[in-house]
């Protein structure tokens, strides 16, 4: 099979959505001639031209309030927030609007639009430019949220966000742009709300998001060769997530770590240990883990950047620790 | 500036016209009824001394055409096509509501008549009625969208965005700023500086200013507006002079600290919309007293019928509360 990259699995699925429904488009800054900062969206505009490829001032609660109006309207805008920092600037239009307008209207109306932005850190790019933000939103009723893991991912879960009715945030991992991997050529969707189980194992299970997949992947490799056998789940989407497949697996392998980017205080890797405590506590041996990121802004100095987010290294230790019984309640 | 002057229609649109500020004014006064004899869950806000705005402005929109409302939505929402029996059902919470009572008072919208809902956010629904906008510009339709706030609004950096960006790409859609004088508690003069026109013409937007107690110079203006507008030669800014005769919502009743009652006196005295425009019929011979006086009567009495109605009428079913967090996909 071939193999591309992140950006251009996310630039194909666009287009192949976009060829299909003419009431699709995109907006953002920087998004036509430049095909935004990280050249993803590159070419679209020469095939589908400024009318659907638009350039916006530098004004992100305008045009996300634009695109919220658009797809209570009959088209299905697509929106490209360069950063995922800048959700704080959208989060009235955001949430107040696009994620209440279906409820609040008791069903009448409804606000078909994907917002695209990204995630993670460890691109020196400080504080402002480097956080991920998906537990905010995932926070909010009314919206979905989809982090995906590869560029196999990223081009199944976009052509569902499109193609879905309620609002979708689609978190991508900005330092996997450039990297490959094997995507079909024919056209493929990956439904919301099911996991993918990358490795199977009976020893630990490690829930792992986005960004945390390879580091939880990397770290079962290193414990296989340590005889600790671990199971890698990415749920893909965490609203909706599928708790089945998270559950039948703890219970299986009785022990769980979850990995995920965002801060670890009030964060995903809290909401999804505590369902995995609350619905199979008689099945663990060990409690649940949560690692996140370090609770503090991200630092700019590779020195201090590269300690707040998870390595595999410190995923495989935690492991260690959880199968040989070494975690007590001050864990 | 342009100025708006007057231009006469036929009967049949005056009679409508009237009939449809009572309709509102007849809403709020059994609203606030409702809210005093406890029997409405929550607060309102009400629109009654500001008619001749949302009249005089939907008289001049189709059904295709959308509006986004506010918080003091009731009367655009009854100027938009609503019935009455609907809306009492929303602000009661009652299934049968225009959102299944899930939305109430500061959510009311007839959707099916091109109301895009009312917003609870101050200035929330600038960037939706300009994306209305957009969209049915890039999918080919003609529709224009009003959107209806107040002077308070005007002071939320979202205006400025989405008027540039709608003066940038000429937009169908018209910005209505009701000004009433004032910004919930505090007057418009201690949050307003400079003046609301001149905001918008700095994005070289046309603007205009008309007195928002005279239905036939808003309704004038507006069929003017709105006509340009699906031609292509929009944005507009209106700034329509208004008042709020109630307080900030039903329960800001001892407003002396930030309003004269001689201020409000004066203003539904003299400047009453429903009162002047009715004398302006019965000296035009376009009806008599009388028959003005059946139009309210009528009114009166379809209100206190809807609210009766609505008083009886169900409550969601406890299975709604997790309904309509999600749109339905079709089935794969």
């Amino acid at each position: 099979m071939r193999e591309i990259t992140l950006s251009k699995a996310v630039n194909e699925a666009i287009a192949e959505e976009m060829r299909r429904d003419p009431t699709i488009f995109l907006i953002g800054e920087d998004v036509a001639e430049a095909g935004t900062p990280f050249k993803v969206l590159s070419g679209l505009v020469e095939e589908f031209g400024t009318e659907r490829i638009i350039d916006t001032p530098i004004s992100e609660p305008g045009f996300m309030g634009l695109a919220v109006g658009a797809a209570m309207t009959g088209s299905r805008p697509i929106v490209d927030l360069m950063f995922g920092d800048f959700l704080f600037l959208v989060m009235d239009q955001l949430c107040n609007q696009a994620a209440k307008t279906h409820y609040m209207s008791g069903g009448k109306l409804s606000v078909p639009l994907v917002l695209r932005t990204n995630l993670g850190a460890t691109r020196r790019s400080a504080a402002q430019h480097s956080q991920s933000l998906h537990a905010l939103v995932a926070h909010i009723p009314g919206l979905k949220v989809a982090l995906p893991s590869s560029a196999y991912e990223a081009k199944g879960l976009m052509k569902t966000a499109i193609r879905d009715n309620s609002p979708v945030v689609i978190f991508e991992d900005k330092l996997m742009y450039n990297d490959k991997a094997p995507v079909p050529e024919e056209e493929y969707y990956i439904p919301f709300g099911e996991a993918n189980v990358l490795r199977e194992g009976k020893d630990i299970t490690l829930v792992a998001t986005s960004s945390m997949v390879q580091v939880a992947q990397a770290a079962a490799e290193t414990l296989a060769t340590e005889g600790i056998s671990a199971e890698v789940i990415d749920p893909r989407t965490i609203v909706p997530l599928d708790e089945k497949t998270i559950l039948d697996s703890v219970r299986k392998t009785s022990r769980a770590i979850v990995i995920d980017e965002g801060h670890q205080s009030y964060g995903i890797t809290g909401e999804i240990a505590a369902r995995i405590s609350e619905k199979a506590f008689y099945h663990l041996d060990a409690p649940v883990l949560r690692m996140g990121a370090m609770d503090v802004p991200v630092p700019f100095s590779p020195a201090l950047e590269d300690l707040t987010v998870p390595t595999a290294e410190g995923v495989a230790q935690a492991a260690r620790r959880l199968v040989r019984q070494e975690v007590s309640d001050a864990a | 500036m342009a100025k708006a002057t007057k231009r006469k229609t036929n009967t049949e649109d005056y009679l409508r016209m009237y009939r449809q500020m009572v309709r509102i004014r007849s809403f709020e006064d059994n609203a606030n009824q409702l809210y005093l004899s406890a029997k409405m869950p929550g607060l309102t806000h009400m629109y009654s001394g500001e008619e001749a705005v949302a009249v005089g402005i939907c008289e001049a929109l189709t059904d295709d055409d959308k509006i986004t409302s506010t918080h003091r939505g009731h009367g655009h929402c009854v100027a938009k096509g609503a019935e009455f029996k609907q809306m009492f059902c929303e602000l009661l919470g009652k299934v049968e509501g225009y959102c299944r009572g899930k939305g109430g008072s500061m959510h009311i919208a007839d959707q099916s008549h091109g109301n895009l809902g009312a917003n609870a956010i101050v200035g929330g629904s600038m960037g939706i009625a300009t994306g209305a906008a957009l969209s049915a510009r890039r999918l080919g339709r003609d529709d224009v969208t009003v959107c209806f706030f107040g002077d308070g609004a005007t002071a939320q950096g979202l205006w400025y965005e989405v008027m540039n960006m709608a003066a940038l790409w000429k937009l169908p859609v018209i910005y209505a700023c009701e000004n009433n004088g004032y910004s919930e508690y505090t007057k418009t003069d201690e949050i307003a500086a400079g003046s609301l026109t001149a905001r918008a013409e700095a994005f070289g937007i046309e603007s205009f200013e008309v007195d928002g107690q005279d239905v036939l110079a808003v309704n004038e203006l507006a069929q003017r507006l709105v006509a340009r507008a699906r031609k292509g030669e929009g944005p507009f800014f209106i700034e329509l002079k208004t008042y709020r005769y109630h307080g900030h919502h039903v329960g800001d009743i001892n407003r002396d600290y930030y309003r004269s009652k001689d201020e409000e006196t004066i203003w539904k005295e003299q400047r009453d919309p429903i009162i002047n425009f009715g004398k302006w019929l019965v000296g035009e011979g376009v009806a008599s007293d009388a028959e003005l006086e059946e139009i309210r009567e009528a009114v009166k009495k379809d209100a206190a019928d809807a609210v009766e109605y609505a008083l009886a009428a169900d409550y969601p079913d406890v299975g709604e509360v997790d309904m309509h967090v999600y749109a339905p996909n079709d089935a794969a």
